[in-house]
C-alpha cells in the first residue's frame, strides 16, 4: 500500500532544505567556489558546533509552548569561567573540571526549571534574570580577566581530528570510510523499516521517492565527508555534535518523555488530564538546557582557547533563531531535531558565506534578522487560510 | 396592537454538520419584555448571536427586520449603532480596569488621541445612578461582586444608547436578592419604554417579568405564549420545552445484568479554586453499579463537571473533602495518574480545550492516556501504537483517511470518537462521560450511544453527565438530578419523565 504524495506537500515538507541548498549554491557561485573549499566546510562545523548543541536544547523548551531560554549565552560563559578558573588558574585535572562544569550547568538548569515549572514564573522572566545574573557572575569569577591558554589535553578533546592510521598525505582515508559506513547503515535502516511496514500492511511512501531521498542524502554525506577528508579529517567537535543530535533525535521521536514535550505544547490541559505530570516536563526542558549549555560552554572554551567574560554573547539568539528557522512552532508542540539542525546549518552557511564575501558585519545581522522573520511568517501563515487576521 | 420593533423571519443557521437554527421566527413588540426559553443547546444563544451581528449577515438565511427596515449587520458595532445591545452570560468586564473604563471600552469619550476622563467618569456615574448601583465609577471591577458587575454591564449597555436590550442568563450567577433587584430594574426600564429580550432557565423569574415567552426547541420556534391570553405556569412552559417524541433515537440495550457497586462517592464537597468561600459541590453522595449507566442531569452551572473533575484526581477545585470507594475499598485519588491507575476515566465535555491535542495525529491522541500500553520501557513501539489506533478506529467507526491524520481536521463527532478511544484504551472500569454528544450530529450521537451500550455490556460502569434531557432519559438506568451544587433527586428509569426532572430542578432552585 503506497501513499500518494503531491508535489506541493514535498515542497512544504522540505522548504528549509530547499532554501538551504539554494543558499549554498548562491554562495558557491558568488564566492567562485571558495565557500566549498575543504577548510571552509570544516569551519562550518567547528564554528557552529555550539549552535547545534544549544539549538537542540532550545527546541525542547520551545516545544513546551513557545518558551525560550534567554540565559544560555550567559550560562555558557559562566560554565566556561568556572572551567577556566579550575584548569588555568588552579591547574586542575581537565576531566574533573569537565565533570564540575556539567554539574554546574545542571544545577543552573534545575534552579531555573524549578521557578518555571513548579512556581510557574514566566520563562521569559526567569531566564532574563538568569541572563543578567550569570553574565555578572562570570565577571565575578573571572574578575574581568581572560584566562588562557587551556591545557593541551583538554583542547585535544574538542579541537583535534580523528587520527588516520592509513596516513596518506592530503587525504584522510578513515574520514571517507566513515562516510561510506554511515551511508550504508542509513540505507539499510530505511530499507528494513520499509520492509517491516510493508510486511505488516501499513502504508509506505512510494519507492521512487524514498530512493531519490536516500540517494540525495548519501550524496550530501559523501561529498561532505570527502571535503573533510581533503582537509584534516573528522574534527572531534563533529563527533560531539553528532552524538548529541543522535541522542536527542531519538528521545524526541521514540520515547515517552519526548512525546510528553509535544503533548504539553499541543494542549497542556488535555495532557494533564491524561495523567501526565506537566510540571515535570517543563522542569526537564530547562534542566536539559542547562546540561547542554554546559557542553556548549566546553566547546566554546576549547575553540577560543580561553575563557573570557564576553564569551557566549548572543548565543541564545543564534539558538532561538535556528529553532524557528528550522520549523519549530512559536506556539509550541511542533518541531524536530533534524529540522532545527537544518535551521542551524542555514544560519551557519549565511554567516560563513557572507563573511567570505566580505559583507559588512552589520549588514549580516540585517540579513539574518530578515531570514528569521521570513521563516516564522511562513510557518504561521502557511497554517491558516488568510494572510491578515481579521 | 403596539408597534413591532423587531422581527426575525425564517432564520436558518448551519454550522458544519449541524443545523443550529431551522426556520426560526421571532416577533418582539416595542416596550415589552420578551423571554426566550429552551433547553441547553436549543439555539437561543445562536439566535441572539445572529441578531447582534456576531454571525455576520450572509452566514445565515432569513431576515432581521428592525424598526421596519431589513438589517445587514456585519459586526457587533453595526447592531449596537442601531441600539441593539447584548449582555452575555459570561461577564465581559476587565477586572483591573475601573467601572468607567469598562463602560466606555471601545466607545471612548473625547477624541481618540485624547480621552476625556472627566466626561467618561461623569457620564458613567449618571448611568450607574439609573441602574441603582451605589459605587463610584472609579472603582475597579475586581473589587465589586458579581451582582454589581451585572449592573455595570447593564449601565454599559445603556451608555451605548440601547433601545433593545438582550440579556443572556442575566441571573445565572446572582443570588436571590440580586436577581430580584435586577428583574425589578428591567420592569422599571419597561415602564420607561425600553424593550428587552431575556434568556433564562429560571422559569419563575420569567413568569414574573415577561410579557411574552417564545419557546425554542432543537433549533426551531415551537410557540409563543402571551401573558394576556395564555397559561404562564411553569408546568405549561416545561411542556413546551421538552415535549417531543423520542422514538428510535436511542439504540436498544441488550439485557445487561446490573452487578455489584463498582464505585461509591460519599459526602463529596468541593470549593471554587479561586473564590475558596464558594461551595461548588455540596455534600454529594452517589454510587454506580457494574453494567449500569447512571445519568446526572442538570442545567449548565449545576456543578456536574466540577463534581466529576474533582473526583478524577482532584483536577478541579480546592478544599475537596469526602470519600471514594472502588469495589468496596476506599481509595485516594490525588492525581490524575492515581485515578487512571484505579481504573477511572473522565471523558471531558470540552474536547477541544481539555480533551484532545488538535494539532497532533489520531494515533498520538489515542495513546496519550496509556503510554505504557504502547511502550517497551520508555521507548515507543511505533508499530504497536499504529496498530492500537487502527483497532479503535475500526471499533468506533471513526471516519478519517488514516490514523496519521491530525485530530483538528476531523468533524466534531469523529473527534468525540477519538476522545472516547483514548479513554477506552486506558482500560477503565468506570467511565465518566461529560456531555458525550455535545455539538455532534444525530447520526454520530446514535453511534456514541451504541458505544456506551457496548461498554456496559462488557461490565463497565458509565456515569453520563448530560444537559439533554431526552438523552439522559433514553440512556440511563438511573438518574441523579443536580442543581446548584447539590443532588436534588434520584429517579429510576421507570419513573423518570422530562417533566418530573425539569420540575425538580426548577423547584429546588427557588429555595436557594
Amino acid at each position: 500500500m503506497e501513499k500518494k504524495i503531491s508535489f506541493s506537500e514535498i515542497l512544504k515538507k522540505y522548504t528549509m532544505v530547499i532554501v538551504l541548498v539554494l543558499v549554498v549554491i548562491m554562495f558557491a557561485v558568488n564566492t567562485k567556489g571558495v565557500m566549498l573549499l575543504p577548510q571552509n566546510v570544516n569551519n562550518l562545523v567547528a564554528q557552529n558546533a555550539y549552535v547545534f548543541i544549544l539549538a537542540t536544547g532550545m527546541l525542547f523548551c520551545i516545544l513546551t509552548g513557545g518558551n525560550i531560554d534567554l540565559s544560555v549565552g550567559s550560562v555558557v560563559c559562566f560554565v566556561a569561567a568556572v572551567g577556566g578558573k579550575m584548569m588555568v588558574l588552579n591547574s586542575m585535572n581537565p576531566y574533573l573540571t569537565m565533570l564540575v562544569m556539567l554539574i554546574t550547568g545542571i544545577a543552573i538548569g534545575a534552579w531555573q526549571g524549578f521557578w518555571i515549572a513548579y512556581v510557574r514564573i514566566p520563562p521569559f522572566i526567569v531566564t532574563l534574570a538568569g541572563m543578567l545574573a550569570f553574565r555578572g557572575l562570570s565577571n565575578v569569577v573571572l574578575q574581568g580577566q581572560t584566562l588562557a591558554p587551556m591545557p593541551d589535553s583538554y583542547l585535544a578533546l574538542f579541537n583535534n581530528y580523528i587520527p588516520d592510521p592509513f596516513g596518506k598525505e592530503g587525504f584522510n582515508l578513515i574520514c571517507f570510510v566513515v562516510g561510506i559506513i554511515v551511508c550504508i547503515v542509513y540505507v539499510l535502516l530505511v530499507l528494513k523499516n520499509r520492509a517491516d511496514r510493508v510486511k505488516k500492511g501499513y502504508s509506505v511512501d512510494p519507492f521512487g521517492g524514498v530512493a531519490i531521498k536516500m540517494i540525495l542524502i548519501c550524496v550530501v554525506i559523501l561529498a561532505f565527508m570527502f571535503r573533510l577528508a581533503q582537509y584534516k579529517g573528522i574534527p572531534n567537535s563533529l563527533i560531539w555534535v553528532a552524538v548529541i543530535i543522535a541522542i536527542y533525535t531519538y528521545i524526541a521521536s521514540k520515547t515517552t518523555t519526548g512525546r510528553y514535550f509535544y503533548a504539553v505544547g499541543g494542549n497542556e490541559k488535555a495532557t494533564k488530564l491524561s495523567g501526565i505530570n506537566t510540571n515535570k516536563v517543563y522542569f526537564l526542558a530547562y534542566l536539559n538546557m542547562g546540561l547542554l549549555a554546559a557542553i556548549a560552554g566546553m566547546v566554546t572554551m576549547a575553540r577560543l582557547n580561553s575563557s573570557n567574560p564576553q564569551a557566549g554573547t548572543n548565543f541564545e539568539m543564534d539558538a532561538i533563531g535556528a529553532c524557528f528557522i528550522g520549523g519549530a512552532s512559536a506556539y509550541g508542540g511542533t518541531g524536530t531535531v533534524p529540522g532545527v539542525i537544518i535551521g542551524a546549518l542555514l544560519m551557519g552557511v549565511l554567516n560563513l558565506g557572507m563573511s567570505i564575501m566580505g559583507i559588512d558585519q552589520n549588514l549580516q545581522k540585517v540579513v539574518k534578522g530578515l531570514v528569521l522573520l521570513a521563516a516564522v511568517i511562513f510557518d504561521v501563515v502557511s497554517k491558516r487560510k488568510s494572510f491578515i487576521v481579521k | 396592537m403596539a408597534k413591532i420593533l423587531l422581527e426575525m423571519k425564517n432564520i436558518t443557521k448551519t454550522f458544519p454538520g449541524v443545523k443550529a437554527l431551522d426556520n426560526v421566527n421571532l416577533q418582539v413588540e416595542e416596550g415589552e419584555i420578551h423571554a426566550l426559553v429552551g433547553e441547553n443547546g436549543a439555539g437561543k444563544s445562536t439566535l441572539m448571536n445572529v441578531l447582534s451581528g456576531i454571525y455576520p449577515y450572509g452566514t445565515y438565511e432569513g431576515n432581521i427586520i428592525y424598526n421596519g427596515e431589513i438589517c445587514k449587520f456585519n459586526t457587533i458595532k453595526d447592531s449596537e449603532e442601531k441600539g441593539i445591545v447584548i449582555i452575555h452570560q459570561e461577564l465581559a468586564l476587565i477586572p483591573y480596569m475601573t467601572i468607567g473604563e469598562n463602560m466606555y471600552l471601545g466607545n471612548e469619550r473625547g477624541k481618540s488621541f485624547s480621552i476625556n476622563w472627566n466626561e467618561t467618569y461623569g457620564e458613567a456615574d449618571k448611568y450607574l445612578k439609573i441602574v441603582g448601583l451605589e459605587e463610584s465609577s472609579r472603582t475597579l471591577i475586581k473589587d465589586i461582586g458579581v451582582g454589581k458587575q451585572q449592573l455595570v454591564e447593564i449601565a454599559k449597555a445603556l451608555a451605548k444608547n440601547a433601545k433593545l436590550l438582550i440579556l443572556d442568563e442575566p441571573t445565572a450567577s446572582l443570588n436571590e436578592d440580586d436577581s430580584k433587584a435586577l428583574l425589578d430594574l428591567l420592569l422599571k426600564f419597561k415602564a420607561q419604554g425600553m424593550t428587552s429580550i431575556i434568556i433564562s432557565h429560571k422559569l419563575n423569574e420569567i413568569s414574573y417579568v415577561a410579557d411574552k415567552i417564545t419557546v425554542i426547541r432543537d433549533g426551531s420556534t415551537i410557540e409563543t405564549l402571551d401573558k394576556k391570553k395564555d397559561d404562564f405556569s411553569e408546568q405549561r412552559i416545561i411542556q413546551g420545552m421538552v415535549g417531543r417524541e423520542m422514538t428510535d433515537r436511542f439504540p436498544k440495550r441488550p439485557d445487561v445484568k446490573i452487578g455489584d457497586v463498582s464505585m461509591e462517592v460519599k459526602n463529596w464537597n468541593v470549593y471554587h479554586p479561586l473564590y475558596s468561600e464558594r461551595k461548588v459541590v455540596d455534600n454529594v453522595s452517589f454510587k454506580v453499579h457494574k453494567g449500569e449507566v447512571v445519568g446526572i442531569s442538570g442545567l449548565m452551572g449545576a456543578g456536574r463537571t466540577e463534581l466529576a473533575m474533582s473526583i478524577f484526581g482532584k483536577s478541579y477545585g480546592t478544599k475537596i473533602s469526602g470519600q471514594v470507594f472502588m469495589n468496596g475499598k476506599e481509595v485516594k485519588l490525588n492525581t490524575v495518574q492515581e485515578a487512571i491507575d484505579n481504573k477511572l476515566a473522565y471523558v471531558t465535555e470540552d474536547r477541544k480545550g481539555n480533551g484532545l491535542i488538535l494539532s497532533k495525529s489520531i494515533k498520538m491522541n489515542t495513546s496519550l492516556a496509556n503510554m505504557k500500553g504502547i511502550t517497551n520501557g520508555k521507548v515507543i513501539d511505533a508499530d504497536k501504537e499504529y496498530a492500537v489506533a487502527e483497532e479503535y478506529r475500526k471499533k468506533l467507526k471513526t471516519k478519517c483517511p488514516s490514523v496519521e491524520q491530525n485530530v483538528g481536521n476531523l468533524s466534531g463527532g469523529n473527534q468525540q470518537k477519538v476522545l472516547l478511544a483514548k479513554w477506552m484504551f486506558a482500560e477503565p472500569d468506570i467511565l465518566i462521560l461529560d456531555e458525550p454528544t455535545r455539538g455532534i450530529d444525530v447520526g454520530a450521537k446514535y453511534e456514541i450511544y451504541c458505544i456506551i451500550n457496548d461498554l456496559v455490556a462488557a461490565g463497565k460502569s458509565v456515569i453520563m453527565i448530560s444537559s439533554e434531557l431526552p438523552e439522559v432519559l433514553g440512556m440511563s438506568d438511573r438518574i441523579y438530578i443536580m442543581n446548584e451544587g447539590r443532588f436534588v433527586g434520584e429517579v429510576s428509569k421507570e419513573e423518570a419523565t422530562s417533566e418530573l426532572i425539569m420540575s425538580k430542578i426548577v423547584k429546588s432552585g427557588k429555595g436557594a
